[in-house]
């Protein structure tokens, strides 16, 4: 079955992950600017991240068939810093018009300090001000609820569109108050944090299917380029149909992602 | 929201997750007792051993029963209930539960 992993860092991945994801079905994915597992010594270093994100990763997801886009911020784990955060920022704008470029993420919180959450205000108006969709990045383990909390405040006192919004990375104790806030919920299936396949499924059995997605967010750290296939599996295993499936990892990221007026899946473009 | 629903019949559950779940209640019950055997005390008091202590009657907690949210509540009593913004961020990782909590 054709579907779209929306959430997924591939610069930390082979090639042979994008063969084994085309062959499982994947026709796009969007990847979010993310911390490389270590701190970037200068804003040139995400410059170049940036050319990679909107330059050399297309091309090399095209051999496969599978449309690369992506969005672009500085990740809230290098946002300490106000300053070095700025300069990152301003190389934004630059990008911003290149036809894979959706909008702005991954931003959010990472440990709740005052300084994530004035970056984290300040990107919202930039994404504000170029009406471009936003990507929200919510924090690890005992970091999750209030960073929740303060990110959809920051979000909805900023004026933004829920509607607009994806909120990544959701658990069991966050999904609703994500959803009843009106934001779109993602949902990261990790083997050791975040979202197992079997307790994704499980939200939806509890939640529903509106406004909910699954991801991989593939990366450097123990993490499955495969994971949104599996869960596939898994809704099937339980006897859900095809419909709930196709609805989570097709229809769901097209509505949300087709908001941005960019985002075509290769067979219909 | 939906009514809360999964296809399978109860029984249907027990006969595909039983051996999964099995293993991995196995796994914890190793993992404390590994704990005790090894060397020193000063694991035994870590925040996220007294955490994971105090989540587990969690499992068995009737207040949990015909509600089917113990992991929501497990995640929650894993949580920084606070709502004021770190002065500042001093490290950049996550422990899995909050070290100003008393467990």
């Amino acid at each position: 079955m054709a579907y779209i992993d929306p959430h997924i860092h591939m610069v930390s991945r082979t090639t042979d992950d994008y063969r084994r994801m085309a062959q499982a079905g994947c026709v796009a994915i969007t990847e979010p600017a993310f911390w490389a597992g270590f701190d970037r010594s200068s804003p040139a270093g995400f410059y170049d991240y940036f050319r990679q994100l909107t330059d050399v990763e297309p091309k090399r997801a095209a051999q496969y068939g599978i449309a690369h886009y992506c969005w672009l911020c500085i990740n809230p784990k290098e946002a300490e810093d106000p300053a070095f955060a700025r300069e990152v920022m301003k190389l934004i704008p630059e990008f911003l018009d290149k036809p894979n470029v959706l909008g702005i993420g991954e931003i959010g919180l990472n440990k709740n300090s005052r300084n994530e959450l004035i970056i984290l205000e300040e990107q919202i108006e930039l994404a504000k001000q170029h009406d471009r969709l936003i990507l929200v990045h919510t924090p690890h383990l005992e970091d999750k609820l209030k960073g929740t909390r303060m990110t959809m405040d920051a979000l909805i006192n900023a004026g933004i569109d829920p509607g607009r919004v994806l909120i990544d990375h959701v658990e069991e104790h966050t999904v609703a108050e994500v959803l009843d806030r009106g934001f779109w919920a993602g949902m990261t299936l990790y083997p050791d944090s975040k979202c197992t396949p079997q307790r994704a499924v499980d939200i939806i059995e509890c939640y529903g299917n509106e406004r909910i997605w699954i991801n991989s967010a593939g990366d450097w750290g123990p993490s499955d380029p495969l994971s949104v296939p599996k869960c596939h599996v898994e809704m099937r295993r339980r006897g859900h149909n095809q419909k709930l499936v196709e609805k989570i990892s097709l229809k769901n990221p097209l509505a949300f992602l087709g908001q941005s007026g960019r985002f075509i899946l290769p067979e219909h473009s | 929201m939906p009514q809360p629903s999964c296809p399978l019949t109860s029984q249907q559950v027990v006969d595909i997750y039983f051996m999964e779940h099995r293993a991995k209640l196995l796994d914890v019950a190793a993992f404390l007792d590994r704990l005790e055997r090894a060397e020193g005390h000063e694991g035994l008091q870590d925040v996220r051993v007294r955490a994971l202590k105090k989540a587990i009657p969690l499992l068995l907690d009737s207040n949990c029963e015909n509600h089917a949210n113990r992991t929501q509540r497990m995640l929650e009593l894993l949580s920084d209930h606070t709502t004021e913004p770190t002065p500042a961020a001093h490290t950049q990782s996550a422990l899995g539960a909050d070290p100003n909590t008393q467990y």
